[in-house]
């Protein structure tokens, strides 16, 4: 059973990576902790799954549409409600995220109703046989895809322009601005591209999951958790992490039962901040 | 004499960097010391470490004959040891009043005598007017008077000073040293680290310098301006061979107009 | 004070308990939001997990008079000791580690669902199928006949609250909570040993959570893991608190007063249980954005109080 939950964990780490990766990503440039990320995962899932059932296309499809539409969500978020209301206080955008994860899932409570939705494609069901373990196609497939999707990211952090601007921006703010870059425009970019993430995220989880209105608020703990234990702006953190809490949610669920084990992720939350707040790969706060 | 502040072999390093080797000094109860040295010499660091924010890698710390070598910085307020920071740090949407009282408190549980008291020490030190303005709203003058005012307010027996008087202007300095000197009468030992000369020469009985985290020279003020270590430390490097050519003089008078930032 | 003695009085005037109720739950909630208070409000700690002292405060008083028959007046007590000592682990762990600002919202968040899960698995709390508590009124179960008695009841404790708060606003240790807050290091520096004050003031706000679980059990007669360790009571708590003013003595009260109108007018608007928690949550960012100080804030800043 263990090699099976392993292979498990590594499938769902791949997306909570991606999860993961927005979050840290926000952090490590806005320095700011999106407690919106989950409700706004629970969006996109259910984007995905209305882009199905009412249009007909393929989440994994809808991948094209959802992405850009998540980034555009997000930049106009943060442009024209986060980074207005808070007034640069780190307390303020806690709460502010807050109250938007809120009005989130209340909104989807009124107009999606609670009844948690699934999609069924035509291959949902098929498997590959890797000997010691069945895998569902759509894990396969989701697997990979959030694979691929972190490099694109990587690239486009490492490669692009806009992605040299945003590591200019957090390593050091006054002297991105120095140089003529826009902050306030990057700092909705980024936040953008964190929720493109999730955008990409909902795509590839709702063929393996579910979602209702307070889907978002599993993940909330999850995703903080990968982040703090990656450290808090790591990229290769936030990765290595979403595998290391996916296997330990698997491992966990096979050894402690299924309700139990959900537990292992709340208590390596408190440890990592109790010990080594840092994370693995973190550098300064 | 009784001897309040003994400092034994204090050395820190952060890394690499050796912010603080091997530093002694001691403070005499009811005199004013000054520990002096150009920017980045490790005077904070020392502060930081005699008031327990920072602790030592080797060295100890005696107040009053105790050890207080590693204890927490509310212990050693209790012992009686009391600093200022160097960037002010007041609370900030207090009022002057209510900022001095939780020094107060120290020493009362009641309301009304802190109230009492910090009402005193504002007198001391010139803020009854002040008293009800949000502390925000605090000119730096002001600041460093309520941090200096609310450190009194706990009735220490030594009171550490961090640059106390940066970023005052020449009137400011006048009104704070004449501050000082009637703290010091009334029976508080001062410790102080300080930039700006004319403080130092006014105020100091006795003044310690450090350069790049060692103590080279320590003296009244009169001896450590003479000294040409202190000399170099502040103007570089054959600076006191340079200045022995002209008259004794002109050396003290260089030394006197080097105003400085942060330690 | 005037207030006081009319709402000492409304009952008897009042025979409708639907009205009584809903000035139980606000009681009840502004209750919650003090104990919110004393840790967000006053030492400046924010806190996403209070519903923690609440649940384990519940489960502890239903444990002892479901399966041990002793009666909840005393089990209370039991509760609150609970709620304690749940804020002694939880503060320790935060505030020894040197936990602040966000990190420690999470952290208290990270409690609250993991003993939520404890309480999903283990035998004797019922597991995921939960408690049904008996109604035998009296005042040995803290249980009532009719909503007079809840209401006498959830005030008294609302009053409590407030009496703690006003003792905070004129001792020595709410001064040192709110030196605490207003700057850590400072208040080190002058004497006040932060962590001890820290932890102090969380195991009060952890005596209270527990004695309102206890109040929330007898009442609603049913108690499961999802009820216990609800987010949205947490959140509730420091809605209520924040909209009517942080660090205030009354705040939490009018917060708790103003958000039940909202909510009853929403209710009246559209049949929906949704839309009374997207308002909450506008009210949320709006406040903050605008009203930081909350709606005490407001008036203070109306009537000039706060001269500058």
């Amino acid at each position: 059973m263990m090699p099976a939950a392993v292979m498990n964990g590594l499938m769902y780490g791949s997306i909570y990576a991606l999860v993961a990766l927005g979050l840290t990503l926000i952090y490590g440039v806005l320095h700011i902790i999106n407690f919106a990320h989950g409700a706004l995962l629970m969006l996109a899932l259910y984007a995905a799954f209305f882009l199905y059932s009412i249009l007909g296309i393929d989440p994994y499809l809808g991948i094209l549409i959802v992405v850009p539409g998540s980034f555009i969500f997000g930049y106009v978020l943060y442009r024209f409600m986060i980074g207005k209301l808070a007034h640069g206080k780190d307390q303020n955008i806690l709460l502010i995220t807050l109250g938007l994860s809120i009005v989130f899932e209340n909104m989807a409570m009124l107009f999606f109703s609670a009844d948690q939705r699934t999609v069924n494609l035509s291959y949902s069901f098929e498997t590959v046989d890797l000997g010691f373990v069945l895998l569902s196609i759509p894990k396969l497939i989701s697997f990979f895809a959030s694979l691929v999707i972190c490099f694109l990211l990587w690239m486009l952090m490492s490669m692009t322009d806009l992605g040299k601007a945003i590591r200019a921006v957090a390593k050091e703010r006054q002297g991105a601005r120095l140089v003529g870059i826009d902050v306030d425009k990057i700092f909705a970019a980024t936040y953008g591209i964190g929720i493109a993430c999730l955008g990409a995220a909902g795509c590839l989880l709702l063929p393996i999951f579910y979602v209702d209105p307070y889907t978002g608020n599993l993940f909330v703990i999850i995703a903080f958790t990968i982040v703090v234990l990656g450290g808090m702006g790591s990229i290769v953190g936030a990765l290595i992490g979403g595998f290391i809490i996916g296997i330990t949610e698997s491992v966990g669920g096979l050894i402690l039962g299924e309700s139990l084990g959900q537990i292992g992720i709340s208590v390596i939350f408190i440890l990592i901040l109790m010990f080594r707040p840092n994370g693995l790969f973190g550098g300064k706060t | 004499m009784a001897l309040l502040l003994d400092v034994k072999s204090i050395s820190k390093s952060f890394g690499g960097l050796k912010a603080v080797s091997d530093a002694s000094l001691s403070v005499d109860e009811g005199k004013i010391v000054s520990l002096i040295g150009p920017n980045g010499a490790g005077k904070t660091t020392l502060f930081a470490i005699i008031s327990g924010f920072l602790g030592a890698d080797s060295g100890r710390v005696f107040l009053n004959n105790e050890n207080i070598t590693g204890m927490k910085p509310h212990r050693i307020c209790d012992k009686g040891m009391v600093r200022t920071f160097q960037i002010t740090q007041p609370f900030a949407s207090l009022s002057t009043l209510e900022n001095i009282m939780v020094g107060a408190y120290k020493n009362t549980s009641l309301k009304a005598k802190a109230k009492q008291k910090a009402t005193e020490v504002a007198e001391l030190v010139g803020m009854t007017h002040l008293l009800n303005t949000e502390a925000n709203s605090l000119t730096v003058a002001g600041r460093k008077r309520l941090e200096l005012a609310r450190a009194l307010a706990t009735d220490p027996k030594l009171l550490l000073l961090d640059e106390v008087m940066a970023g005052l202007n020449p009137s400011e300095i006048d009104e704070i040293v004449n501050i000082i000197k009637i703290i010091r009468d009334s029976g508080v030992t001062i410790f102080l680290i300080e930039h700006v000369m004319k403080a130092v020469v006014n105020l100091s009985d006795y003044s310690y310098v450090l350069n790049d985290g060692v103590l080279i020279a320590h003296g009244t003020p009169k001896q450590i301006a003479n000294d040409p270590l202190v000399i170099e430390a502040y103007l570089g490097q054959g600076a006191a061979k340079a200045m022995t050519k002209n008259t004794p003089t002109k050396a003290k008078a260089s030394k006197t107009s080097k105003k400085g930032g942060k330690s | 004070m005037g207030l006081l003695v009319l709402a000492i009085v409304l009952p008897l005037a009042i025979q409708n308990n639907f009205y009584l109720d809903v000035l139980t739950i606000i009681f009840f909630t502004a209750y919650l939001g003090q104990s919110w208070n004393i840790l967000g409000g006053y030492a400046g700690q924010f806190s996403f997990g209070g519903v923690m002292f609440f649940g384990t405060g519940a489960y502890a008083s239903t444990i002892l008079w479901t399966t041990y028959g002793i009666p909840p007046i005393y089990g209370v007590f039991v509760a609150i000791l609970a709620g304690a000592i749940v804020g002694l682990i939880v503060g320790y762990a935060s505030f020894r580690y040197g936990l602040r600002g966000s990190y420690f919202a999470l952290i208290t968040l990270a409690f609250a669902e993991m003993l939520r899960i404890i309480a999903n698995s283990v035998e004797f709390t019922g597991g995921g199928v939960g408690i049904f508590l008996n109604f035998e009124p009296s005042i040995m179960n803290l249980q009532f006949i009719n909503a007079r008695g809840f209401y006498y009841l959830s005030l008294g404790m609302v009053v409590i609250s407030i009496i703690i708060a006003m003792w905070l606003e004129r001792s020595r240790f709410g001064a040192q909570l709110i030196a605490i807050r207003e700057n850590e290091d400072a208040a080190e520096a002058l004497g006040i040993n932060v962590l001890r004050s820290k932890i102090l003031a969380i195991m009060i706000m952890g005596g209270m959570g527990g004695a309102a679980g206890t109040f929330y059990a007898q009442k609603y007669l049913y108690l499961d893991p999802p009820i216990a360790y609800s987010i949205a009571l947490s959140v509730e708590m420091l809605l209520v608190t924040i909209v009517g003013g942080m660090g205030t003595v009354f705040g939490p009260l009018v917060g708790s007063f103003v958000l039940h109108i909202v909510t009853e007018v929403a209710k009246h608007l559209i049949e929906s249980p949704g839309l009374s928690l997207i308002v909450y949550g506008f009210i949320l960012i709006l406040i903050i954005a605008y009203l930081p100080n909350g709606l005490i804030g407001l008036f203070k800043g109306l009537s000039g109080k706060r001269g500058k």
